[in-house]
């Protein structure tokens, strides 16, 4: 394939990556700027949100759309709902304490795998999307005569890809109304302020954690549902996005959505556009070394304030 | 000096008991604790700057696979013996660990985390890359007969468990003298206020560089060591998964205690070589009991020994 | 599937359970304990224990479910005939998480706690490799079910054989002749950038350009990959053929992406089963491989001309004519690698009885008896078909099928000769001293 379409076609595909990516991230990025914990169950929560939306679609028949929709709605409140009971029996018992919730989150996340394991296998499976249309994409072409349009070789994307990124785009904004406008969003961002004051005013900081913790894990769970008709739902598929969104958020500033919305796209785009100009190995060589250098150069992420 | 000398007395009998296990133990578990000390000497690495120096590392595999791919591939390739393979080992450990703590070290924190982590994936991926003579996920074998060191034969059960017993014996000793040293005691004056130690007026920069290249430098030792000691040498061990071990090891064992990562190794082993007797999804489990101490040893073993029972535990 | 009842095979929970008894006082200190892992004697006569590291987690799980069906099912019919020398086989599983150090750790735990006579069962490479040299060093014969080149290329040693299943090498080598006499002569290679993928490169494409045709380009995908539409644009134009192998949880998402990329004009398409393997191939997306070549070690579906030994397998193990689980349709098998476990399980046996094997004493007696084999004809004990056994190289030779997808069902449409998959050997494990 000739440059342009090449880059065109893995643009698109990082854009897929990124809106996913970016879901993800959002719902880690809220736990750790308000609560202050690095949460490594996260993944497993994503993992959680693809095996209930392949559960839900096989015992509904029918359209694959009716599955899809009911696990949409459905997948974020159970596993949110997972996250909350998980808050609630340990995570408040040790008082969010940094390293001991690393550990306690690691027990969360061999717990939830392992018990995906025995009830769900060992299989990777598949959930039908609600459409999926091969959609050809043109190209232009200088010529003599001015543009002209072509349709390369193997250019092309499916219907169900772009919605995946409208959908992305559409639920960021709403997160973010939800955010700023909404009294618990407000309350949700004083205690991340303040954590003390949020206290002294009455502000029920035990249950904005329950329900932050269980937002964040919700938001995982609805990135896994838009992504699982693509890839398929697996008990191990939790740790790469738990580990890129884990990146995302340090390298767009602690806390920061706006910080981590770019960093999303940025990470999710460059594994595309990179894989363009180097064979596949070297192109993951090369940007997991930007990461780290663009860290080197500014430890605070993007958009972070520098502390001292 | 009183304090160094208590210290040390008590590894070494730590190290006595450890040979007198050998004698009474059954087979396998005395190959059980051959391996653990090796991963032991892996934690106590990681501890040291984990520990002691409050660094959360995150790419700890890193240095361990250098360690190992520096023997492996250097008997492999170049064909050297066992002994000069350990030299390669650890001037690798040794370079990778001074680079990277040079680069690492300009953050702090979860941005410290993170860049321990890209390196070591990259360092993954480059294993990978470079399949041509690492055999990339796959690996390759030491053949038992080239594993012989000094005339000594590694792949026989006694001469394996002792030669763990002295990589861990020296690696106790010297940790122990590291951190009753004035060196030490700043590190965990740097892990409490960075801006007090600094104030006070030390290096910290360079404190933090040296502990980073020391850890590094014994994490590569065990890494060498297990290739040695077992005959195999593969990427999986500079996965994410063999950089979080470390770090469970230790904090299950006890951060910033000598002995903790010894314990928590052992601990860790059989968690899960009993539970996966009862289960098929043993690490569920393992999963079940991390969360239990979280919740009711938050120090870790030895942590919570030296708080209620023993407190001149190192 | 088969009556699980009779199946000898719940030492494993009887001895944990006593364990876990017995090391009420703290889980950690039991397992210390000298003799408590042990084994009392129950039965008057003493069974043989073949030792089985199995995938349960890890990436391996999906084929290790399947490795334990086939398993069970086999020694379940094994001891209904009388077992082995009069004496009946117990299967002591172990999980090895498809990671070699857990793999070493289990081979250790079979030598010296579980006092098996023999290990068995290992696929992925890697834990192939880490477990040998501890197989070699406890002198505890080792039958990997690998499809490694490993055990054929020297680099393990003479405890390790591979009797039951062929090596990646001969595989891909007898695929050469095929695509260039009837698909094309210009091949793309995509294949995961690690050892088993490179064994593919480096074969397949020294194979195929000794007769004449060109690899235009080679793609390796990273493993952990999980979207692959960006790599495909790589594919030159001027295709005439696809190779595909992938292997791991993505596999179905490889296949799809890369039938959406192509859309209506796609080349000839040719595949090894591992990219499918555990996976339907009536998946929604996967329309377009209709008409396309697989390689399978063994046809997943029930041919026209199905043997008696394929059905009575395939009925045994419990897999209907689909290739699936008889009582889950949804549940496909490892069909192309599992026969493995069965044919090695019965070499075990026959090497068991030609050394009049008695027990540890006599594991080198029983590696020279394996040895000493060559042919084995297709029969109920190798249903995949026949073989031919190097006693030399420790691995065995035999047909390679290629199936055509026709109306979502993969038919056979060439055989391989034996002939067409030996290569000159490249080691003499014999001349090794045990």
């Amino acid at each position: 394939m000739e440059f342009g379409p090449h880059f065109f076609l893995a643009s698109l595909e990082g854009a897929v990556n990124a809106a996913v990516l970016a879901l993800m991230a959002v719902g880690l990025s809220i736990v750790f700027g308000i609560m202050r914990v690095v949460n490594v169950a996260h993944g497993e929560f994503f993992m959680l949100g693809a095996v209930i939306a392949w559960w839900i679609s096989s015992l509904v028949g029918g359209h694959p759309a009716i599955g899809f929709v009911l696990a949409l709605l459905a997948a974020p409140l159970i596993v949110g709902a997972i996250a909350v009971a998980a808050d609630h029996f340990v995570l408040r018992r040790i008082n969010y304490d940094p390293e001991r919730t690393i550990v306690a989150t690691i027990g969360l996340l061999y717990v939830i795998q392992q018990t995906t394991l025995m009830t769900f296998g060992p299989e990777a499976r598949p959930v039908e999307a609600p459409f999926n249309t091969r959609l050809a994409l043109p190209w232009f072409e200088k010529t003599a005569d001015g543009f002209s349009m072509y349709w390369p070789w193997g250019l092309s994307t499916t219907s169900y890809k772009l919605a995946v990124i409208a959908a992305a785009v559409v639920i960021l904004i709403a997160l973010w109304l939800f955010m700023t406008r909404t009294k618990i969003g407000l309350i949700m961002r004083a205690t991340q302020l303040d954590r003390e004051m949020a206290l002294t005013h009455g502000i029920p900081v035990d249950r904005v954690y329950a329900m932050v913790f269980g937002l964040g894990a919700g938001i995982a769970a609805l990135a896994a549902v838009l992504i699982v008709p693509i890839q398929q739902a697996h008990y191990l598929m939790g740790g790469d996005p738990l580990l890129l969104s884990f990146i995302v958020v340090i390298i767009g500033g602690l806390g920061s959505i706006p910080g981590t919305i770019i960093a999303a796209l940025l990470i999710g785009m460059s594994d595309g556009i990179i894989s363009v100009f180097f064979s596949p190995t070297v192109a993951k060589i090369i940007a997991t070394l930007l990461v780290a250098f663009v860290l080197i150069f500014r430890p605070q992420g993007l958009l972070g304030k520098r502390i001292a | 000096m009183k304090d160094q000398l208590r210290t040390s007395l008590f590894h070494l009998l730590i190290i006595g008991l450890m040979a007198g296990l050998y004698f009474t133990l059954p087979e396998y578990h005395s190959g059980v604790l051959a391996r653990a000390m090796v991963l032991a000497v892996y934690a106590m690495g990681y501890n040291l700057l984990f520990g002691y120096t409050g660094l959360l590392s995150l790419g700890h595999a890193l240095f361990f696979a250098t360690g190992m791919y520096g023997l492996g591939l250097a008997m492999q390739h170049l064909d050297v013996g066992a002994s000069t393979g350990i030299v390669f080992g650890l001037i690798a450990a040794l370079v990778i660990s001074t680079v990277i703590g040079f680069l690492a070290l300009r953050t702090t924190g979860v941005a410290f985390m993170i860049v321990t982590l890209m390196f070591a994936q990259a360092g993954y991926l480059i294993i990978l890359w470079m399949g041509e003579y690492t055999r990339g996920d796959e690996g390759f074998a030491i053949q038992a007969s080239e594993r012989v060191l000094a005339g000594i034969d590694l792949s026989q059960p006694d001469n394996r468990y002792f030669a763990a017993l002295v990589l861990f014996g020296i690696s106790l000793l010297l940790i122990g003298w590291v951190v009753r040293s004035g060196f030490g005691k700043t590190l965990v004056a740097i892990r409490e206020n960075e801006e007090r130690a600094r104030m006070l007026g030390y290096n910290v920069h360079r404190h933090k560089w040296v502990a980073v290249i020391i850890s590094g430098v014994l994490s590569g030792a065990a890494g060498a060591a297990y290739a040695l000691l077992f005959g195999y040498v593969g990427a999986t061990f500079a996965t994410v998964q063999y950089s979080i071990f470390p770090l469970l090891y230790v904090l299950l064992g006890g951060a910033g205690t000598t002995l903790g990562p010894l314990v928590g190794t052992v601990f860790m082993y059989y968690l899960i070589d009993l539970s996966s007797q009862v289960t098929s999804a043993y690490l569920l489990i393992a999963g079940v009991a991390l969360i239990l101490l979280t919740l009711f040893a938050p120090q870790g073993i030895i942590g919570e020994l030296r708080k209620r029972v023993f407190p001149w535990l190192p | 599937m088969a009556d699980k009842k009779n199946s000898p095979v719940n030492v494993n929970r009887r001895t944990a359970l006593k364990t876990l008894a017995a090391g009420a006082g703290g889980v950690a200190a039991s397992g210390l304990l000298p003799g408590l892992g042990g084994y009392s004697q129950v039965h008057s006569a003493e069974p043989i224990k073949i030792g089985f590291q199995v995938h349960r987690t890890g990436i391996g799980a999906a084929y290790g479910r399947w490795y334990d069906r086939t398993t069970q099912a086999c020694v379940e019919k094994i001891n209904a005939a009388g077992g082995i020398n009069g004496r009946m086989i117990e299967i002591v599983a172990e999980d090895d998480g498809t990671d070699p150090k857990r793999g070493a750790e289990v081979v250790e735990k079979f030598a010296s706690q579980h006092n098996c006579d023999v290990s068995f069962g290992t696929l992925f490479s890697h834990v192939v490799y880490g477990s040998a040299p501890r197989a070699g060093e406890l002198k505890m014969p080792y039958f990997v079910v690998s499809e490694g080149h490993h055990v054929a290329s020297g680099a393990l040693n003479r405890y390790t054989l591979q009797p039951g299943i062929t090596d990646v090498k001969s595989q891909v080598e007898a695929m050469a002749p095929f695509i260039s006499e009837n698909l094309g002569k210009k091949v793309t290679m995509i294949f995961p950038d690690f050892a088993f993928g490179h064994d593919h490169r480096d074969y397949f494409s020294a194979a195929f350009e000794a007769r004449g045709g060109t690899i235009l380009e080679k793609i390796a995908i990273p493993p952990t990959e999980t979207s692959f539409t960006k790599y495909f644009p790589k594919i030159p134009r001027d295709t005439e053929v696809i190779y595909h192998v992938m292997v791991g949880p993505a596999v179905l998402t490889f296949v799809k992406e890369m039938g959406e990329f192509f859309g209506p004009s796609k080349p000839e398409i040719f595949g090894f089963i591992d990219s499918l393997e555990a996976v339907d191939i009536a998946s929604p997306g996967l329309e377009f491989l209709d008409g396309t070549y697989f390689w399978e070690g063994n046809p997943r579906y029930a041919q026209e001309e199905q043997s008696e030994f394929d059905t009575a397998y395939r009925e045994a193990v419990g897999v209907d004519e689909n290739g699936a689980s008889v009582s889950d349709a949804k549940d496909v098998s490892t069909y192309a690698h599992m026969f493995g476990c069965w044919e090695t399980l019965h070499i075990i046996k026959r090497g068991m009885e030609a050394a009049d094997y008695k027990g540890p004493a006599d594991r080198t007696k029983l590696i020279e008896a394996v040895e000493a084999m060559s042919d084995m004809p297709h029969s109920f004990e190798h249903p995949q078909g026949a073989k031919l056994f190097n006693g030399k190289t420790h691995q065995t030779f035999g047909h390679q099928y290629i199936s055509k997808v026709t109306d979502g069902k993969l038919v056979l449409a060439h055989t391989t000769s034996i002939e067409d998959t030996l290569y000159e050997d490249e080691v003499d494990y014999t001349a090794q001293s045990f």
